[in-house]
């Protein structure tokens, strides 16, 4: 193997491992300031304890997020040293302004949100969770732009190689970033319903449901129902822009060899690259044309208009059908969940068990349609680094391989125990019985100032009498 | 000097601020980290609860320090951050753990907290010697030599001892009772690995550096630059008496973080002095690296927008966990 796809694998895993922490912070951020709305303005105590649950998922996950991000942020350095000194115009001002705006924002009110309670007041509280909910979010922003530029670049300029910016305006609205950044938004949202609805499920399957578990669910299966076809009709609209964008990506997650017009949609196939054809192709006529160009008979540029200048096709064609392949598993078991539901007045334990367990395996169906997605748009990007401008072997490092491919051993073995505690430890937390916490002299503390606030407040009715 | 010339020296000043602000708070996360296996069984709630509602930002700084270096030095972060390559991926393996055993500590199976609390020390302490390595190679220029090896071997030991001390004064504010009384003994046990640190780094990067020894010995300057050395040592003194006195467990329990803060503070001067106006030691200029002036300008827009801004709630955060360390509880 040689550094560059070393340096490649390297980045992919980090990325890879990356991404499913702040899928599941994006949203859930936002998730736990709707949870602790709803315990503020209806005290139904199920909403707190959901909040409080939920808000530990937060807590570990923003950790794991906030660690993979920093490695992130150094591997731009070690691995792709000519990224900064060649595109760092457009990307400098744009990571530096997610880490100005939102990552200390994110990681100071995140002490506030987690342990600030008691210390502050309900509406600081309440604040600090919409500022970390907002950061996680205006960090995607940031980010997303900047991908965007390098799939789609706009408002800028090459002068000796080197990346001008010409117009922050055209980098700020470059033609995918609003498909990219609904995309992802939506995804995390989807990510954190199936989550939701699967806990609650594996809860009510295993007996130990707590009085949150029907509340958590309800949330998750109506986002769930009413975000799947919201993020079909987004990603179609994604498809088309890429198609105008980079064609080449659409042929090769399409598996079309060669230009051609009512170009069938394959539903499976094997692509094999070597002689640019397709085997034991599996494939509805005219489809991907009615689909793409919404005329049956619309041209589909192929592989070959793209000489060597065009992604793997195998990584994409299969991500691709894997990325929609769950996304419509999500919108089939969403609105059955819906249905039966309803049915049952929401009551889980009365659900059929299949229909549970389908929801159980769906838990962390948002994490594998996400990262399938984003290989299909990051190796769709190959062999450029920015797409029509600087190829992605012209940044490389040129550290020695058995630095990288130690260093490369050393970070897989690492995200793949995380992943297995991180994972582990969820089902232990979703298992345990709502703790109440040892007392100790605080919290008998707290309890008499509660006993004494209860009978201040007896007293002032009895004086109200 | 122009105002576009000046640019490069506004992001040096705000790159070697960032990586203060980070050695000085993460400064004393880690060394706390490095405490655990010392403390007993609550004891170590009490030390993670000391820092658990900060280390997270603390850590932002690391990004903001590597962030600026990136889009602010194009020309040097290739050079920096590929002879550093290792100790990075070593720096970065030990924070990773320290991050995530803080929550899987408290949440993992009661069986596995043993387990987490070690990961949460190795993390800590793989992070510092990585930093002390990382140091070590950067003030003797990134050369490739035994002598050079040598030192950053030094400096990966005594880094640790630094952040040691650092833990223990802020374990000294935060803490009470036997605690504190362990957290006072801890700190006299690692002054003399944080003075070898501060005495090797100001013997040998002279040495190492003929632009660094014209710097500090040649006069007037080494009269006006005394005081730095001076104030230091005199700080680094009045620590080491205040250990032996019975008020900093009462209301001087602030003045030895206060006083190690200054040291850092000073040792900060002295080395950003020693430096500038090189980013890497007598080979490549503040200037030579520089992104373009109209990059910059606009990161500065940002910059002193949001410093200013993340200051504000900085201190609003502290002030909120402001007293002794209590136990950490979800809201």
């Amino acid at each position: 193997m040689d550094a560059l796809i070393l340096a490649r694998a390297q980045f992919a895993a980090n990325m890879s491992f990356h991404i499913l922490f702040p899928t599941i912070s994006i949203a859930l951020g936002w998730t736990l300031l709707f949870m602790r709305g709803r315990w503020l303005s209806t005290k139904d105590a199920a909403w707190l304890e959901a909040y409080r649950f939920w808000t530990k998922v937060f807590a570990l996950t923003f950790a794991l997020g906030v660690v993979s991000g920093l490695t992130m942020s150094f591997q731009f350095g070690t691995n792709w040293p000519g990224y900064m000194e060649r595109m760092g115009e457009v990307a400098g001002p744009l990571l530096g302004y997610e880490v100005l705006t939102a990552f200390f924002l994110e990681a100071t009110f995140l002490g506030v949100m987690l342990f600030g309670h008691g210390r502050v007041g309900e509406r600081m509280h309440l604040l600090a969770t919409f500022l970390v909910a907002f950061g996680t979010t205006l960090s995607a922003f940031w980010i997303l732009c900047l991908d965007s530029w390098m799939q789609t670049p706009a408002g800028t300029e090459m002068v000796d190689g080197v990346v001008h910016v010409t117009s922050w305006l055209a980098v700020l609205t470059n033609p995918s970033f609003p498909y990219r950044f609904a995309h992802m938004l939506i995804a995390s949202a989807l990510t954190v319903s199936f989550l939701l609805v699967g806990v609650s499920a594996w809860q009510t399957l295993k007996g130990k449901a707590m009085a949150a578990t029907p509340r958590a669910f309800r949330l998750g299966l109506t986002l769930a129902a009413f975000l799947a076809p919201v993020q079909i009709f987004v990603g179609d609209a994604h498809g088309l822009n890429t198609l105008q964008h980079q064609p080449a990506k659409i042929a090769a997650m399409e598996g079309v060899w060669h230009t051609e017009r009512g170009a069938p949609l394959l539903l499976f196939a094997l692509p094999d690259e070597k002689n640019h054809r397709n085997n034991f192709a599996v494939e509805v006529p005219h489809g991907a044309s009615l689909i793409l160009r919404h005329d049956p008979d619309g041209e589909i540029k192929g592989l070959d208009e793209f000489g060597s200048a065009h992604p793997p096709v195998r990584p994409l064609f299969f991500g691709f059908r894997l990325m929609v392949g769950i996304g419509m598993l999500m919108l089939f078991s969403a609105w059955v969940g819906m249905f039966a539901a309803r049915r049952v007045a929401w009551n889980l334990e009365r659900l059929p068990r299949p229909l549970l367990m389908l929801l159980r395996a769906m838990t962390f169906a948002g994490w594998i349609a996400t990262l399938a997605g984003w290989y299909v748009t990051e190796v769709g990007r190959q062999p450029w680094i920015a797409y029509g401008l600087v190829r992605t072997s012209e940044v490389a490092s040129t550290v020695p391989q058995s630095h990288i491919a130690a260093t490369l051993a050393m970070y897989v073995t690492l995200y793949l125990v995380l992943i297995v505690s991180y994972v582990t430890v969820l089902r232990h937390m979703a298992g345990k019985p709502a703790k109440e916490g040892p007392v100790t002299p605080q919290s008998g503390k707290a309890l008499a100032d509660i006993a004494e606030v209860i009978s201040g407040s007896f007293n002032k009715r009895r004086i109200l009498r | 000097m122009s105002f576009d010339a000046m640019l490069p020296v506004i992001f040096m000043v705000l790159l070697g601020i960032a990586m203060l602000v980070y050695v000085a708070l993460d400064g004393y996360d880690l060394g706390v980290g490095m405490l655990m296996p010392f403390a007993n069984g609550a004891e170590k709630d009490t030390l993670v609860a000391s820092i658990g509602p900060f280390w997270d930002a603390n850590e932002t700084w690391l990004v903001l320090g590597v962030g600026l270096l990136l889009i602010a030095f194009p020309r040097a972060q290739g050079v920096i951050l590929g002879a550093l390559y290792l100790p990075v991926a070593l720096m970065l393996l030990g924070l990773i753990l320290r991050g995530v055993a803080f929550d899987f500590r408290v949440k993992a199976h009661d069986d596995h907290r043993a387990t987490w609390n070690a990961v949460f020390a190795a993390g800590s302490i793989i992070a510092a010697m990585a930093q002390g390595w990382m140091l070590g190679r950067y003030v003797t220029g990134l050369q490739d030599s035994w002598a050079t090896d040598l030192f950053a071997a030094l400096i990966s030991l005594a880094l640790p001892g630094a952040y040691v001390l650092l833990g223990a004064t802020w374990l000294i504010l935060k803490t009470e009772g036997a605690l504190q009384l362990r957290a006072i003994e801890w700190a006299r046990r690692a002054w003399p690995l944080f003075v070898t640190v501060f005495c090797l780094i100001s013997i040998v990067t002279p040495i190492a550096s003929p632009t660094v020894r014209d710097r500090w010995f040649s006069l007037p300057e080494f009269f006006a630059l005394a005081p730095i050395p001076l104030m230091s040592a005199l700080a680094l003194a009045a620590i080491r008496g205040l250990l032996n006195s019975h008020r900093i467990r009462g209301k001087l329990c602030w003045a030895p973080f206060v006083l190690m803060l200054l040291v850092l503070l000073l040792g900060f001067f002295g080395l950003a002095y020693s430096i500038f106006p090189f980013i890497v030691v007598d080979q490549i200029t503040i200037w030579q690296a520089a992104s373009s002036p109209a990059t910059l300008k606009i990161i500065l827009v940002g910059a002193v927008l949001a410093i200013p801004a993340i200051g504000a709630y900085t201190v609003l955060a502290y002030r909120v966990f402001r007293g002794k360390a209590t136990e950490l509880r979800y809201a």
